[in-house]
């Protein structure tokens, strides 16, 4: 408990508006010179003494990155981005000798996740939370690695998973999201840097939530991570991340790929609570976070279930889907979409019914706060061999002043008849009475916001796990600070 | 407790409150009567300081502070409570989380530590009990689908948990039934003691059948008009507001 605590301690003690992960660590990086090229393609590899048929992958997925275009369906105004102003790799120099235990790790970048409220000593580590940090573009460490051992539960960053398990690499990485299909998804698999690696075996219930969390430190630094959850026939596991950046005037890039994949009767649950820079009042800096996460439901009766809260990034474009192939699979997905200040979010799910008696949830909420464009896309499609699929869609939307912006933007394709699609979508302004009752009972205008948000927000928080959810909370309040005058 | 001087209030250039006079001491149970559109709810948002209401003339003090220069939520955290005619509903927030988040608003402004979950527990399960709140309710979302009469005992639960200095009620026995109007008053007078003050405001004498106030304020067109004791609302009942020569 000891590192949740912390950080709700944390949370806790911020008293203003700042975005309070904001601080930079001042570590030596080594750094290739800016730009995309092969040559960067080629020493990422290198760097990570990778065996040739990764460099052959990662190459044929840097030429298809330059043929194609990039995705502008999104109802997001995205400045041009010059992939040529940015570093793709980026590790501490104390690093570059990996270090065999924390004590190794220059206390530099331990006091970061020190004031990130993750603490990598073991002895902290009594929630029952394994933890896997990417610090810019390497994993730190990997706790809680011998009791997932004794398990047969591989937990492990993807850079040694490519190493010493090729043949689980090589079935199923970008076996979820192809290289080809679309230009982020190609630019990351041609110059991803690390990310988790996760191996469920069979009827193995992982006993620990295990969690990655990411943080771009360097300036000016793309972060592309890659994570892989493989649950086997009989297994679950529950997964968690969590993101920040400090706070820069330039926008960084973020182009992360996850890839689920569940067996016979498995379930994976992926909770995410991204917290990147949002940029400041005015617009300036912040995370561009486009993110692809994918989960297949291969098995019978498997399960994937997303849970996402989304409060920070200067651009939020990110759709967790889940392909149901096998029969009775089901897929969820809980998100809420905080967007404040000149935040924009473009996100949703894809529910791709293709077994029969496959099922899908969406609850999706999203919140818009000062001039902010928060908008919901989702597509329900349904194949025509999918035979009694059902579908369940609620949208809401919730409004904080008159300057931001709600779009629901569903899609739904079936092809068969024997399915049931169901959506429902609201739009609300929050209410002057709610918060002046809650101000009448006590509560300042902020609390009261955070109250009434978190209310509305309740039916998809409650899918965070115990210690997540009280971080979510707080972390929802924090967003909207400010947000009502 | 409570003095309000020549108070003048408009909405939206409208003028509503007309130099209104009106003195309550520590202890005493005033009620305001008055026909539709007199200025009853007026008075008990401006008391409470909510949004919209222009003071064009007037002052209020309370506890000795001004009160119009204090925020909303400090006026609550200073003892002030308003029991709403219409109390808001709050989706996904559970009654007992707000209540509980409402006291321990008010201890943090009176640098209280929060109070202890199990002795927060037991003290609202008393206070429900007397109010025939079922434990269940406690566990439901904030007002929502509640009936009317359930509405009106969540406030008077919460009136009773914040244990406040000046009690507004504003319009309470509204829509009750003659069982929720009795619990509901036995609920203010469990409350009444010698330091607190309550100002009752009720369209019909009805109320003040079962809250017997020590005074009785006729208010109309913004003043009130007319003062007196207990009888006075009898009279008030027998005649009606037009033959006291009472402006509607």
């Amino acid at each position: 408990m000891a590192a949740t605590q912390k950080t709700i301690e944390q949370v806790n003690n911020l008293g203003n508006n700042e975005y309070k992960y904001g601080f930079s660590t001042d570590v030596e990086e080594i750094r290739p010179p800016k730009g995309l090229s092969e040559e960067i393609v080629k020493f990422i590899s290198a760097q990570k003494n990778e065996p040739n048929w990764m460099l052959e992958w990662r190459l044929n997925a840097f030429k298809v990155f330059l043929k194609l275009p990039h995705p502008n369906w999104a109802k997001l105004n995205i400045p041009k981005i010059d992939f040529q102003d940015y570093y793709y790799y980026s590790s501490p120099k104390s690093l570059a000798d990996k270090p065999k235990s924390l004590d190794e790790i220059d206390p530099e970048i331990l006091k970061t996740y020190e004031k990130l409220g993750i603490p990598l000593k073991e002895q902290e580590i009594l929630s029952g939370v394994a933890v896997d940090a990417v610090f810019d573009s390497v994993s730190v460490a990997t706790t809680y690695k011998k009791q997932l051992n004794d398990l047969g539960i591989i937990f492990c960053s993807i850079s040694e998973a490519i190493k010493e398990h090729p043949e689980l690499i090589k079935k199923y990485l970008g076996s979820v999201i192809p290289v080809t299909d679309h230009s982020f998804s190609a630019l990351n698999s041609a110059v991803f840097t690390d990310g988790s690696f996760v191996y469920i075996p069979e009827n193995v219930r992982c006993p620990v939530e295990l969690s990655t969390y990411f943080r771009i430190n360097a300036i000016n630094t793309g972060q592309f991570e890659r994570t892989l959850i493989i649950a086997d026939k009989n297994s679950y596991v529950s997964y968690l991340e969590g993101c920040t950046a400090p706070m820069r005037d330039e926008n960084q890039l973020h182009a992360a790929n996850v890839e689920l994949i569940a067996l016979d009767n498995a379930e994976i649950k992926y909770s995410t609570v991204q917290n990147w820079y949002p940029g400041d009042v005015e617009g300036k800096g912040g995370i561009y976070n486009f993110v692809t996460k994918r989960g297949a439901c291969r098995g019978v009766n498997s399960k994937i279930s997303w849970t996402q809260v989304e409060t920070g990034s200067a651009i939020t474009w990110k759709y967790p889907s889940c392909i149901l192939q096998g029969d009775n699979s089901k897929g969820e997905f809980y998100s809420v979409a905080i967007t404040n200040n000149k935040q924009q979010a473009d996100t949703g799910t894809k529910m791709i019914h293709i077994g029969k008696n496959t099922s899908s949830k969406i609850i999706s909420k999203g919140i818009s706060a000062g001039y902010a464009n928060n908008t919901y896309r989702g597509l329900v499609n349904i194949h025509s061999k999918a035979i009694n699929a059902r579908n369940f869609t609620q949208c809401d939307s919730l409004l904080i002043g008159n300057k931001c912006g709600a779009h629901t933007v569903p899609y739904i394709e079936s092809s068969n008849s024997d399915s049931i699609v169901e959506h429902e979508a609201t739009t609300s302004k929050i209410n002057e009475d709610q918060l002046f009752y809650c101000q009448q009972r006590g509560l300042s205008s902020e609390d009261a916001v955070g109250l009434i948000v978190n209310g509305f927000c309740k039916e998809v928080l409650q899918h965070l796990p115990m210690e997540f959810a009280v971080e979510a909370q707080k972390l929802v309040s924090i967003s909207l600070e400010g947000s009502v005058g | 407790m409570l003095e309000i001087k020549n108070l003048h209030v408009s909405i939206e250039g409208k003028k509503i409150l007309k130099g209104l006079d009106l003195k309550i001491n520590k202890g005493e149970v005033h009620a305001l009567m008055g026909p539709n559109g007199s200025g009853k709810s007026t008075l008990s948002y401006v008391l409470s300081g909510k949004d919209g209401y222009e003071i064009d003339k007037g002052s209020i003090s309370y506890k000795n502070k001004n009160l119009l220069e204090l925020e909303v939520d400090e006026r609550a955290n200073e003892g002030l409570f308003l029991a709403f005619q219409y109390p808001m509903e709050i989706p996904g927030v559970q009654t007992s989380f707000f209540l509980r988040t409402a006291i321990n608003s008010k201890r943090k402004y009176l640098g209280e530590p929060e109070i202890d979950s199990l002795d927060f527990a037991k003290s609202m399960r008393v206070v429900a009990e007397k109010l025939s709140i079922a434990p269940e309710m406690l566990k439901r979302d904030l007002n929502v689908n509640y009936s009317g009469g359930e509405k009106k005992k969540q406030e008077i639960l919460q009136m009773s948990m914040l244990n406040p200095d000046m009690a507004i009620l504003d319009e309470t026995d509204s829509g009750l039934d003659i069982d929720a109007l009795r619990i509901v008053s036995d609920g203010v007078n469990n409350l009444r003691n010698k330091n607190n003050s309550f100002l009752v405001i009720t369209h019909y004498q009805r109320l003040l059948n079962y809250i017997k106030p020590d005074f009785v304020h006729i208010i109309a067109d913004g003043k009130i008009v007319k003062s007196g004791d207990y009888s006075l609302a009898l009279e008030l009942e027998e005649q009606g507001y037009e033959k006291l020569s009472i402006n509607q």
